[in-house]
Protein backbone atom coordinates (compact mmCIF):
# COMPACT_ATOMS: atom_id res chain seq x y z
CA UNK A 1 0.00 0.00 0.00
CA UNK A 2 1.25 3.27 -0.85
CA UNK A 3 1.96 6.10 2.23
CA UNK A 4 0.34 8.95 1.14
CA UNK A 5 2.13 12.13 2.38
CA UNK A 6 -0.16 13.94 5.40
CA UNK A 7 0.19 16.86 6.81
CA UNK A 8 1.97 15.82 9.62
CA UNK A 9 4.71 14.48 7.67
CA UNK A 10 5.21 17.75 6.24
CA UNK A 11 5.24 19.33 9.79
CA UNK A 12 7.67 17.09 11.46
CA UNK A 13 9.93 17.52 7.97
CA UNK A 14 9.57 21.30 7.90
CA UNK A 15 10.23 21.33 12.42
CA UNK A 16 13.83 19.15 11.55
CA UNK A 17 14.72 21.67 8.99
CA UNK A 18 14.13 24.53 10.58
CA UNK A 19 15.74 23.26 13.88
CA UNK A 20 18.70 21.70 12.06
CA UNK A 21 19.20 25.50 10.39
CA UNK A 22 18.88 26.91 14.17
CA UNK A 23 21.49 24.75 15.56
CA UNK A 24 23.84 25.25 12.76
CA UNK A 25 23.82 28.95 13.45
CA UNK A 26 24.15 28.31 17.31
CA UNK A 27 26.92 26.00 16.70
CA UNK A 28 29.01 28.58 14.01
CA UNK A 29 29.65 31.86 16.35
CA UNK A 30 31.25 28.93 18.53
CA UNK A 31 33.90 27.56 15.70
CA UNK A 32 34.53 30.61 14.47
CA UNK A 33 35.23 32.06 17.95
CA UNK A 34 38.65 29.79 18.03
CA UNK A 35 39.73 31.29 14.82
CA UNK A 36 42.11 34.30 14.98
CA UNK A 37 40.84 37.40 16.30
CA UNK A 38 40.66 41.07 15.56
CA UNK A 39 43.83 41.60 17.81
CA UNK A 40 45.73 38.79 16.14
CA UNK A 41 44.76 40.09 12.39
CA UNK A 42 45.88 43.77 13.47
CA UNK A 43 49.49 42.59 14.09
CA UNK A 44 49.78 41.27 10.26
CA UNK A 45 52.33 43.77 8.89
CA UNK A 46 55.87 44.88 10.03
CA UNK A 47 58.76 46.89 8.53
CA UNK A 48 62.37 45.34 8.96
CA UNK A 49 65.81 47.74 8.49
CA UNK A 50 68.07 45.58 6.43
CA UNK A 51 70.43 47.96 6.05
CA UNK A 52 72.95 46.32 8.69
CA UNK A 53 73.07 42.92 7.08
CA UNK A 54 75.96 42.12 5.53
CA UNK A 55 76.34 39.88 2.30
CA UNK A 56 76.60 36.32 4.06
CA UNK A 57 74.37 36.66 6.78
CA UNK A 58 71.05 36.36 8.23
CA UNK A 59 68.62 38.13 10.02
CA UNK A 60 65.37 36.85 11.79
CA UNK A 61 62.22 39.05 12.13
CA UNK A 62 59.20 37.65 14.07
CA UNK A 63 55.79 38.47 11.88
CA UNK A 64 52.48 36.89 13.17
CA UNK A 65 54.42 35.30 16.26
CA UNK A 66 56.55 33.66 13.21
CA UNK A 67 60.48 33.68 12.15
CA UNK A 68 61.00 35.26 8.97
CA UNK A 69 64.43 35.26 7.24
CA UNK A 70 66.19 38.00 5.36
CA UNK A 71 69.51 36.72 3.95
CA UNK A 72 71.40 38.64 1.93
CA UNK A 73 72.89 35.84 0.09
CA UNK A 74 76.71 35.84 -1.45
CA UNK A 75 77.17 35.53 -5.18
CA UNK A 76 77.95 32.04 -5.00
CA UNK A 77 75.15 31.12 -3.65
CA UNK A 78 72.95 32.83 -5.75
CA UNK A 79 74.44 30.97 -8.41
CA UNK A 80 73.90 28.07 -7.24
CA UNK A 81 70.84 28.48 -6.24
CA UNK A 82 69.52 29.90 -10.28
CA UNK A 83 71.79 26.76 -12.20
CA UNK A 84 69.42 24.01 -10.00
CA UNK A 85 67.64 21.90 -12.61
CA UNK A 86 64.01 22.11 -12.25
CA UNK A 87 63.53 18.36 -12.26
CA UNK A 88 65.65 17.62 -9.21
CA UNK A 89 63.25 19.44 -7.09
CA UNK A 90 60.98 18.29 -5.41
CA UNK A 91 58.91 20.86 -5.66
CA UNK A 92 59.52 22.66 -8.60
CA UNK A 93 60.36 26.64 -8.27
CA UNK A 94 62.75 28.91 -10.09
CA UNK A 95 64.62 31.32 -7.73
CA UNK A 96 63.60 34.05 -10.02
CA UNK A 97 60.25 33.60 -8.28
CA UNK A 98 61.32 33.41 -5.07
CA UNK A 99 63.51 36.21 -4.47
CA UNK A 100 62.63 39.01 -6.45
CA UNK A 101 65.97 40.77 -5.62
CA UNK A 102 68.51 38.16 -5.74
CA UNK A 103 70.51 39.74 -3.41
CA UNK A 104 67.51 39.26 -0.66
CA UNK A 105 65.79 35.89 0.21
CA UNK A 106 62.80 36.59 2.40
CA UNK A 107 61.11 33.88 3.61
CA UNK A 108 59.47 32.30 6.41
CA UNK A 109 61.72 30.54 8.78
CA UNK A 110 58.79 27.15 9.09
CA UNK A 111 59.48 24.06 8.00
CA UNK A 112 56.79 22.64 6.18
CA UNK A 113 57.11 19.66 7.68
CA UNK A 114 56.00 20.06 11.47
CA UNK A 115 56.70 23.82 11.89
CA UNK A 116 59.95 23.93 13.68
CA UNK A 117 62.54 26.67 12.72
CA UNK A 118 65.44 25.06 10.58
CA UNK A 119 68.76 26.03 11.47
CA UNK A 120 70.94 28.49 8.93
CA UNK A 121 73.91 27.55 7.08
CA UNK A 122 73.29 23.70 7.49
CA UNK A 123 72.38 20.74 5.62
CA UNK A 124 73.78 18.52 2.75
CA UNK A 125 72.80 21.80 0.11
CA UNK A 126 74.04 25.29 1.86
CA UNK A 127 71.16 26.05 3.07
CA UNK A 128 69.08 25.35 5.82
CA UNK A 129 68.78 22.04 7.69
CA UNK A 130 65.61 21.06 9.98
CA UNK A 131 66.58 19.18 13.44
CA UNK A 132 63.79 18.29 14.15
CA UNK A 133 63.01 15.51 11.73
CA UNK A 134 65.78 15.98 9.00
CA UNK A 135 64.64 18.19 6.22
CA UNK A 136 67.28 19.96 3.75
CA UNK A 137 67.15 22.88 2.02
CA UNK A 138 68.72 24.34 -0.54
CA UNK A 139 70.21 28.20 -0.73
CA UNK A 140 66.93 29.52 -2.21
CA UNK A 141 64.91 27.72 0.69
CA UNK A 142 63.92 25.02 -1.56
CA UNK A 143 63.03 21.13 -0.10
CA UNK A 144 65.86 19.23 -1.53
CA UNK A 145 66.01 15.98 1.17
CA UNK A 146 63.46 14.75 3.95
CA UNK A 147 60.01 14.55 4.79
CA UNK A 148 58.94 18.41 4.24
CA UNK A 149 56.42 18.48 1.64
CA UNK A 150 57.03 21.85 -0.08
CA UNK A 151 59.70 24.96 -0.19
CA UNK A 152 59.50 27.26 2.60
CA UNK A 153 56.90 29.60 1.86
CA UNK A 154 57.81 33.10 0.97
CA UNK A 155 55.49 36.03 2.22
CA UNK A 156 54.24 38.86 1.06
CA UNK A 157 56.48 41.55 1.38
CA UNK A 158 58.31 44.44 -0.49
CA UNK A 159 60.79 46.96 -0.51
CA UNK A 160 59.43 50.40 1.21
CA UNK A 161 62.90 52.11 0.13
CA UNK A 162 66.84 50.79 -0.31
CA UNK A 163 66.98 49.60 3.24
CA UNK A 164 63.29 48.90 4.51
CA UNK A 165 61.15 45.58 3.40
CA UNK A 166 58.00 46.01 4.40
CA UNK A 167 56.24 42.15 5.43
CA UNK A 168 52.61 41.40 4.83
CA UNK B 1 23.09 -6.29 38.06
CA UNK B 2 22.64 -8.44 40.53
CA UNK B 3 20.91 -11.48 40.12
CA UNK B 4 19.09 -11.59 43.19
CA UNK B 5 16.59 -8.80 44.41
CA UNK B 6 18.78 -6.81 47.67
CA UNK B 7 16.43 -5.25 50.27
CA UNK B 8 18.17 -2.83 52.70
CA UNK B 9 17.72 -3.81 55.88
CA UNK B 10 16.72 -0.50 57.63
CA UNK B 11 13.44 0.97 56.97
CA UNK B 12 15.24 4.33 56.29
CA UNK B 13 17.38 2.29 53.69
CA UNK B 14 14.57 0.95 52.54
CA UNK B 15 12.43 4.16 51.95
CA UNK B 16 15.65 5.80 50.34
CA UNK B 17 16.15 2.65 48.47
CA UNK B 18 12.90 2.75 46.71
CA UNK B 19 13.25 5.96 45.85
CA UNK B 20 17.14 6.00 44.22
CA UNK B 21 18.59 2.47 44.66
CA UNK B 22 21.94 3.32 45.57
CA UNK B 23 22.15 0.40 48.21
CA UNK B 24 21.54 -1.53 45.39
CA UNK B 25 24.18 -0.03 43.44
CA UNK B 26 26.26 -0.80 46.24
CA UNK B 27 25.21 -3.82 47.43
CA UNK B 28 25.54 -4.74 43.71
CA UNK B 29 29.63 -3.59 43.72
CA UNK B 30 30.15 -5.33 46.69
CA UNK B 31 28.53 -8.71 45.88
CA UNK B 32 30.19 -8.68 42.59
CA UNK B 33 31.26 -11.97 41.63
CA UNK B 34 34.64 -12.15 40.26
CA UNK B 35 36.71 -14.72 38.66
CA UNK B 36 38.98 -16.61 42.22
CA UNK B 37 42.00 -16.72 39.81
CA UNK B 38 42.37 -12.92 38.49
CA UNK B 39 46.25 -13.09 39.07
CA UNK B 40 48.11 -9.40 39.56
CA UNK B 41 47.62 -8.22 36.19
CA UNK B 42 44.51 -7.52 37.07
CA UNK B 43 44.72 -4.80 39.88
CA UNK B 44 45.78 -2.43 37.09
CA UNK B 45 42.20 -1.50 36.53
CA UNK B 46 41.94 -0.50 40.21
CA UNK B 47 45.31 1.14 39.93
CA UNK B 48 44.40 3.58 36.97
CA UNK B 49 41.33 4.87 38.81
CA UNK B 50 43.19 5.73 41.62
CA UNK B 51 45.56 7.12 38.57
CA UNK B 52 42.86 9.14 37.52
CA UNK B 53 41.59 10.40 40.46
CA UNK B 54 45.20 11.74 41.75
CA UNK B 55 45.36 13.83 38.27
CA UNK B 56 42.10 15.78 38.73
CA UNK B 57 42.68 16.58 42.72
CA UNK B 58 46.39 17.74 41.69
CA UNK B 59 45.23 19.14 38.34
CA UNK B 60 42.81 21.32 40.76
CA UNK B 61 44.58 22.55 42.94
CA UNK B 62 47.80 23.52 40.55
CA UNK B 63 45.26 25.37 38.50
CA UNK B 64 44.45 27.46 41.90
CA UNK B 65 48.18 28.93 41.09
CA UNK B 66 48.48 28.51 37.57
CA UNK B 67 48.34 31.05 35.08
CA UNK B 68 47.70 30.64 31.55
CA UNK B 69 49.05 33.25 29.73
CA UNK B 70 51.78 33.45 27.57
CA UNK B 71 53.50 35.97 29.52
CA UNK B 72 52.94 34.76 32.88
CA UNK B 73 52.34 30.82 32.45
CA UNK B 74 56.15 29.86 32.86
CA UNK B 75 56.82 32.35 36.08
CA UNK B 76 53.47 30.72 37.63
CA UNK B 77 54.73 27.32 37.30
CA UNK B 78 57.90 28.45 38.92
CA UNK B 79 55.99 30.68 41.46
CA UNK B 80 54.30 26.77 42.23
CA UNK B 81 57.68 25.48 42.70
CA UNK B 82 59.32 27.66 44.41
CA UNK B 83 56.60 29.74 46.40
CA UNK B 84 53.59 27.82 47.02
CA UNK B 85 53.25 25.76 50.51
CA UNK B 86 54.30 22.13 49.00
CA UNK B 87 53.80 23.50 45.47
CA UNK B 88 56.80 21.34 44.02
CA UNK B 89 55.17 18.39 45.97
CA UNK B 90 51.57 18.99 43.99
CA UNK B 91 53.29 19.83 40.55
CA UNK B 92 55.84 16.81 40.70
CA UNK B 93 52.97 14.26 41.51
CA UNK B 94 51.28 15.53 38.40
CA UNK B 95 54.02 15.74 36.22
CA UNK B 96 55.12 12.17 37.18
CA UNK B 97 51.22 10.97 37.95
CA UNK B 98 50.93 11.40 34.24
CA UNK B 99 53.48 8.98 33.53
CA UNK B 100 52.56 6.44 35.96
CA UNK B 101 49.49 7.13 34.47
CA UNK B 102 50.47 5.45 30.96
CA UNK B 103 52.55 3.32 33.12
CA UNK B 104 49.79 1.66 34.08
CA UNK B 105 47.63 2.16 31.10
CA UNK B 106 50.48 0.12 28.98
CA UNK B 107 50.43 -2.89 31.40
CA UNK B 108 46.20 -3.12 31.58
CA UNK B 109 46.43 -2.88 28.11
CA UNK B 110 49.11 -5.93 27.06
CA UNK B 111 47.21 -7.89 29.82
CA UNK B 112 43.98 -7.73 27.48
CA UNK B 113 46.24 -8.37 24.66
CA UNK B 114 47.63 -11.40 26.28
CA UNK B 115 44.43 -13.17 28.04
CA UNK B 116 42.35 -11.77 25.11
CA UNK B 117 40.04 -9.61 27.01
CA UNK B 118 38.77 -7.84 23.72
CA UNK B 119 37.19 -10.78 22.52
CA UNK B 120 33.77 -11.75 22.24
CA UNK B 121 31.45 -10.57 24.20
CA UNK B 122 34.20 -7.60 25.66
CA UNK B 123 34.23 -5.41 22.64
CA UNK B 124 32.30 -2.43 23.77
CA UNK B 125 34.73 -2.38 26.92
CA UNK B 126 37.72 -2.63 24.79
CA UNK B 127 36.87 0.22 22.56
CA UNK B 128 35.64 2.34 25.46
CA UNK B 129 38.88 1.59 26.88
CA UNK B 130 40.28 2.71 23.54
CA UNK B 131 38.60 6.17 23.19
CA UNK B 132 40.17 6.29 27.05
CA UNK B 133 43.11 5.89 26.19
CA UNK B 134 43.21 8.55 22.89
CA UNK B 135 41.79 10.91 25.58
CA UNK B 136 44.43 10.56 28.00
CA UNK B 137 47.00 11.51 24.97
CA UNK B 138 45.25 14.28 24.42
CA UNK B 139 44.72 15.74 28.02
CA UNK B 140 49.25 14.48 28.54
CA UNK B 141 50.03 16.53 25.53
CA UNK B 142 47.70 19.65 26.30
CA UNK B 143 49.11 19.83 30.01
CA UNK B 144 52.91 19.44 28.34
CA UNK B 145 52.43 22.75 26.47
CA UNK B 146 50.72 24.53 29.81
CA UNK B 147 54.04 25.46 31.75
CA UNK B 148 54.79 27.26 27.96
CA UNK B 149 58.62 26.31 28.15
CA UNK B 150 60.73 25.39 24.95
CA UNK B 151 59.69 21.46 24.68
CA UNK B 152 56.22 22.67 25.48
CA UNK B 153 55.65 25.83 22.58
CA UNK B 154 57.93 23.32 19.64
CA UNK B 155 55.42 19.85 21.16
CA UNK B 156 52.70 22.08 20.44
CA UNK B 157 53.69 23.63 16.79
CA UNK B 158 54.81 19.81 16.08
CA UNK B 159 51.51 18.30 16.70
CA UNK B 160 49.35 20.98 15.51
CA UNK B 161 50.85 21.07 12.65
CA UNK B 162 50.23 16.81 12.10
CA UNK B 163 46.87 18.48 11.07
CA UNK B 164 48.12 20.87 8.30
CA UNK B 165 49.07 17.59 6.30
CA UNK B 166 44.89 16.99 5.86
CA UNK B 167 45.12 18.23 1.70
CA UNK B 168 42.76 21.59 1.39
CA UNK B 169 41.35 22.15 4.89
CA UNK B 170 44.68 21.55 6.38
CA UNK B 171 46.01 24.95 6.92
CA UNK B 172 42.84 26.66 7.75
CA UNK B 173 42.45 23.63 10.89
CA UNK B 174 45.90 24.62 12.06
CA UNK B 175 45.33 27.96 12.02
CA UNK B 176 41.68 27.70 13.64
CA UNK B 177 43.42 25.48 16.39
CA UNK B 178 45.86 28.26 17.04
CA UNK B 179 43.46 30.72 16.90
CA UNK B 180 46.10 32.98 15.09
CA UNK B 181 49.45 32.24 12.86
CA UNK B 182 51.35 30.48 15.07
CA UNK B 183 51.08 28.62 18.43
CA UNK B 184 50.56 32.10 20.74
CA UNK B 185 48.11 32.88 23.51
CA UNK B 186 45.08 31.98 22.46
CA UNK B 187 46.89 28.63 21.64
CA UNK B 188 47.85 28.52 25.67
CA UNK B 189 44.32 29.49 26.87
CA UNK B 190 42.01 27.38 24.90
CA UNK B 191 44.54 24.63 25.70
CA UNK B 192 43.96 24.91 29.64
CA UNK B 193 40.23 24.78 28.56
CA UNK B 194 40.49 21.28 27.37
CA UNK B 195 43.07 20.42 29.34
CA UNK B 196 40.74 20.86 32.28
CA UNK B 197 37.66 19.61 30.76
CA UNK B 198 38.96 16.12 29.40
CA UNK B 199 39.55 14.67 32.44
CA UNK B 200 36.19 14.48 33.31
CA UNK B 201 35.54 13.06 30.24
CA UNK B 202 37.66 10.88 30.81
CA UNK B 203 36.04 10.18 34.70
CA UNK B 204 32.41 9.72 32.64
CA UNK B 205 34.00 7.02 30.07
CA UNK B 206 35.72 5.21 33.33
CA UNK B 207 31.69 4.86 34.46
CA UNK B 208 30.93 3.43 31.37
CA UNK B 209 34.14 1.14 31.33
CA UNK B 210 33.09 -0.29 34.50
CA UNK B 211 29.60 -0.45 33.71
CA UNK B 212 30.30 -2.36 30.65
CA UNK B 213 32.37 -4.94 32.07
CA UNK B 214 29.86 -5.79 34.87
CA UNK B 215 27.40 -7.10 31.97
CA UNK B 216 29.64 -9.84 31.47
CA UNK B 217 31.76 -10.00 34.09
CA UNK B 218 35.67 -10.06 34.36
CA UNK B 219 37.39 -12.25 31.87
CA UNK B 220 40.02 -14.41 33.66
CA UNK B 221 43.68 -16.15 33.15
CA UNK B 222 42.13 -18.98 31.40
CA UNK B 223 39.75 -16.90 29.51
CA UNK B 224 37.07 -19.19 30.07
CA UNK B 225 33.09 -18.22 30.36
CA UNK B 226 32.33 -18.97 33.98
CA UNK B 227 28.95 -19.31 35.65
CA UNK B 228 28.28 -16.23 37.86
CA UNK B 229 27.76 -16.60 41.21
CA UNK B 230 29.20 -19.95 41.40
CA UNK B 231 32.41 -22.26 43.11
CA UNK B 232 34.63 -20.51 40.49
CA UNK B 233 34.21 -16.80 41.57
CA UNK B 234 34.47 -14.37 44.74
CA UNK B 235 32.55 -11.55 45.99
CA UNK B 236 34.60 -8.57 45.07
CA UNK B 237 34.51 -7.21 48.56
CA UNK B 238 36.80 -8.25 50.65
CA UNK B 239 38.80 -10.84 48.38
CA UNK B 240 39.55 -8.29 45.11
CA UNK B 241 39.57 -5.42 47.24
CA UNK B 242 42.24 -6.11 49.44
CA UNK B 243 44.31 -7.43 46.61
CA UNK B 244 43.68 -4.65 44.51
CA UNK B 245 44.65 -2.31 47.74
CA UNK B 246 48.26 -4.38 48.46
CA UNK B 247 49.10 -4.18 44.29
CA UNK B 248 48.09 -0.22 44.88
CA UNK B 249 50.23 0.30 47.55
CA UNK B 250 53.26 -1.80 45.76
CA UNK B 251 52.56 0.72 42.75
CA UNK B 252 52.94 3.68 44.97
CA UNK B 253 56.06 3.09 45.94
CA UNK B 254 56.95 3.48 42.71
CA UNK B 255 55.44 6.30 41.99
CA UNK B 256 57.06 8.05 45.40
CA UNK B 257 60.61 6.88 44.16
CA UNK B 258 60.06 8.99 41.03
CA UNK B 259 58.14 12.32 42.67
CA UNK B 260 60.74 12.02 45.75
CA UNK B 261 63.85 10.92 44.40
CA UNK B 262 63.98 11.51 40.64
CA UNK B 263 61.13 14.01 39.50
CA UNK B 264 63.17 15.72 36.64
CA UNK B 265 64.40 12.03 34.70
CA UNK B 266 61.09 11.40 32.44
CA UNK B 267 60.88 15.31 31.89
CA UNK B 268 63.27 17.38 29.51
CA UNK B 269 65.71 19.84 30.60
CA UNK B 270 64.60 22.15 27.99
CA UNK B 271 61.07 22.79 29.44
CA UNK B 272 62.91 24.77 32.00
CA UNK B 273 63.51 27.30 29.41
CA UNK B 274 60.81 29.81 28.56
CA UNK B 275 59.45 29.64 24.95
CA UNK B 276 61.32 31.09 22.39
CA UNK B 277 59.57 31.14 18.76
CA UNK B 278 62.53 32.04 17.25
CA UNK B 279 64.78 28.71 18.16
CA UNK B 280 63.77 25.24 17.58
CA UNK B 281 65.43 22.77 20.37
CA UNK B 282 68.16 20.41 18.93
CA UNK B 283 66.31 17.30 19.50
CA UNK B 284 62.78 17.33 19.77
CA UNK B 285 61.19 14.01 21.73
CA UNK B 286 57.94 13.73 23.20
CA UNK B 287 57.07 12.29 26.38
CA UNK B 288 58.25 8.44 26.62
CA UNK B 289 54.85 7.29 26.70
CA UNK B 290 53.98 8.66 23.11
CA UNK B 291 57.53 7.63 21.25
CA UNK B 292 56.65 4.24 19.89
CA UNK B 293 54.11 6.31 17.94
CA UNK B 294 56.24 9.18 17.27
CA UNK B 295 58.59 6.67 15.62
CA UNK B 296 56.33 4.80 13.22
CA UNK B 297 55.40 8.81 11.89
CA UNK B 298 58.70 9.69 11.53
CA UNK B 299 59.62 6.15 9.94
CA UNK B 300 57.15 7.20 7.10
CA UNK B 301 59.46 9.73 4.16
CA UNK B 302 55.44 11.07 3.54
CA UNK B 303 53.95 13.78 5.77
CA UNK B 304 50.74 12.74 5.11
CA UNK B 305 51.12 9.21 5.25
CA UNK B 306 53.14 9.55 8.31
CA UNK B 307 50.57 11.13 10.41
CA UNK B 308 47.98 8.70 8.82
CA UNK B 309 50.34 5.72 9.25
CA UNK B 310 50.57 7.30 13.37
CA UNK B 311 46.86 7.80 13.58
CA UNK B 312 46.18 3.84 12.25
CA UNK B 313 48.88 2.31 15.15
CA UNK B 314 46.30 3.58 17.25
CA UNK B 315 42.78 3.20 15.05
CA UNK B 316 43.93 -0.29 14.71
CA UNK B 317 43.75 -1.60 17.84
CA UNK B 318 39.78 -0.24 17.64
CA UNK B 319 39.47 -3.37 15.22
CA UNK B 320 41.33 -5.59 17.53
CA UNK B 321 38.17 -7.78 18.37
CA UNK B 322 37.46 -8.01 14.63
CA UNK B 323 41.39 -9.11 13.57
CA UNK B 324 41.81 -11.73 16.32
CA UNK B 325 39.90 -14.47 14.70
CA UNK B 326 40.88 -17.10 17.37
CA UNK B 327 37.98 -18.11 19.18
CA UNK B 328 40.32 -18.83 21.99
CA UNK B 329 41.10 -15.81 24.48
CA UNK B 330 43.84 -16.78 26.64
CA UNK B 331 47.46 -16.97 25.51
CA UNK B 332 47.70 -19.82 28.04
CA UNK B 333 45.93 -22.31 25.54
CA UNK B 334 47.93 -20.67 22.50
CA UNK B 335 51.67 -21.82 21.82
CA UNK B 336 51.84 -19.49 18.49
CA UNK B 337 50.03 -16.50 19.67
CA UNK B 338 52.09 -16.18 22.80
CA UNK B 339 55.32 -16.39 21.17
CA UNK B 340 53.84 -13.36 18.24
CA UNK B 341 52.61 -11.50 21.79
CA UNK B 342 55.97 -11.29 23.11
CA UNK B 343 57.66 -10.40 19.85
CA UNK B 344 55.11 -7.65 19.56
CA UNK B 345 56.23 -6.11 23.52
CA UNK B 346 59.81 -6.22 21.98
CA UNK B 347 58.40 -4.64 18.57
CA UNK B 348 56.82 -1.65 20.70
CA UNK B 349 59.87 -1.70 23.41
CA UNK B 350 62.25 -1.07 19.89
CA UNK B 351 59.89 1.94 18.62
CA UNK B 352 60.19 3.28 21.88
CA UNK B 353 63.58 3.35 21.75
CA UNK B 354 63.96 4.77 18.48
CA UNK B 355 61.61 7.20 18.84
CA UNK B 356 63.92 8.96 21.41
CA UNK B 357 67.26 8.23 18.82
CA UNK B 358 67.35 10.78 16.11
CA UNK B 359 65.66 9.70 12.81
CA UNK B 360 68.99 8.77 10.66
CA UNK B 361 71.18 6.05 9.38
CA UNK B 362 70.64 2.76 11.10
CA UNK B 363 67.79 3.79 13.62
CA UNK B 364 65.72 5.20 10.95
CA UNK B 365 65.62 1.40 9.41
CA UNK B 366 65.19 -0.23 12.63
CA UNK B 367 61.98 1.85 12.85
CA UNK B 368 60.55 1.03 9.61
CA UNK B 369 61.12 -2.42 9.99
CA UNK B 370 59.59 -2.19 13.58
CA UNK B 371 56.83 -0.16 12.08
CA UNK B 372 56.01 -2.95 8.90
CA UNK B 373 56.18 -5.44 11.52
CA UNK B 374 53.52 -3.29 14.38
CA UNK B 375 51.29 -3.35 11.08
CA UNK B 376 51.79 -6.79 9.86
CA UNK B 377 51.09 -8.25 13.71
CA UNK B 378 47.58 -7.04 13.50
CA UNK B 379 46.54 -7.56 9.87
CA UNK B 380 48.01 -10.86 8.53
CA UNK B 381 49.72 -12.56 11.94
CA UNK B 382 46.47 -12.02 13.93
CA UNK B 383 43.95 -13.14 11.52
CA UNK B 384 45.99 -16.14 9.91
CA UNK B 385 46.92 -17.42 13.19
CA UNK B 386 43.01 -17.98 13.99
CA UNK B 387 42.60 -20.79 11.65
CA UNK B 388 46.55 -22.15 11.21
CA UNK B 389 47.29 -22.30 14.98
CA UNK B 390 46.38 -25.69 17.10
CA UNK B 391 45.66 -24.39 20.61
CA UNK B 392 45.82 -26.66 23.66
CA UNK B 393 42.84 -27.61 25.74
CA UNK B 394 41.17 -25.86 27.35
CA UNK B 395 39.22 -26.62 30.91
CA UNK B 396 35.68 -26.24 31.18
CA UNK B 397 36.06 -24.38 34.56
CA UNK B 398 38.97 -22.51 37.02
CA UNK B 399 38.57 -25.44 39.86
CA UNK B 400 38.73 -28.34 37.33
CA UNK B 401 42.32 -28.71 36.78
CA UNK B 402 42.74 -28.87 40.37
CA UNK B 403 39.75 -31.23 41.18
CA UNK B 404 39.94 -33.28 38.74
CA UNK B 405 37.54 -34.01 36.15
CA UNK B 406 38.86 -31.98 33.44
CA UNK B 407 38.70 -32.90 29.82
CA UNK B 408 42.26 -31.95 30.00
CA UNK B 409 43.00 -35.26 31.94
CA UNK B 410 46.74 -35.98 31.56
CA UNK B 411 48.10 -32.29 32.10
CA UNK B 412 46.04 -32.39 35.70
CA UNK B 413 48.05 -35.97 35.89
CA UNK B 414 51.50 -34.60 34.82
CA UNK B 415 50.68 -31.47 37.34
CA UNK B 416 49.46 -34.31 39.81
CA UNK B 417 52.33 -36.40 39.73
CA UNK B 418 54.56 -33.24 40.03
CA UNK B 419 53.83 -32.26 43.10
CA UNK B 420 54.31 -35.42 44.87
CA UNK B 421 58.12 -35.21 43.71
Amino acid sequence: MEKKTKRRDFLFTATYAVGAVGAGAVIWPMIDQMNPDASVKALASTEVDISAVDPGKTITVLWRGKPVFIRRRTQEEIAEARSVKMEDLKHPEKDEDRAKDPEWLVMLGVCTHLGCVPLDQKGDYNGWFCPCHGSHYDTSGRIRKGPAPTNMEIPEYKFVDANTIKIG
Amino acid sequence: MSEHEYTPKSKVGKWFNDRLPLLTLANHLTDYPTPKNLNYWWTFGGILTFCLITQIVTGLVLAMHYIAHADMAFQSVEHIMRDVNYGWLIRYIHANGASMFFLAVYIHIFRSLFYGSYKSPREIIWIIGIIIYLLMMAAAFLGYVLPWGQMSFWGATVITNLFSAIPLVGEGIVTWLWGGYSVDNPTLTRFFTLHYLIPFLILGLVVLHIWALHVPGNNNPIGIDIKKPSKDTVPFHPYIVIKDGFALLMFMIVFAFFVFYTPNILGHADNYIEANPLVTPAHIVPEWYLLPFYAILRSVPDKLLGVIAMLSAILILAALPWLDTSKIRSAVFRPLYKQFYWILVADVLILGYVGAMPAEGLYLLIARIATAYYFLHFLVVLPVLGFKERTTPVPLSITEPILGGSPNLAAVKKKDSFKVQ
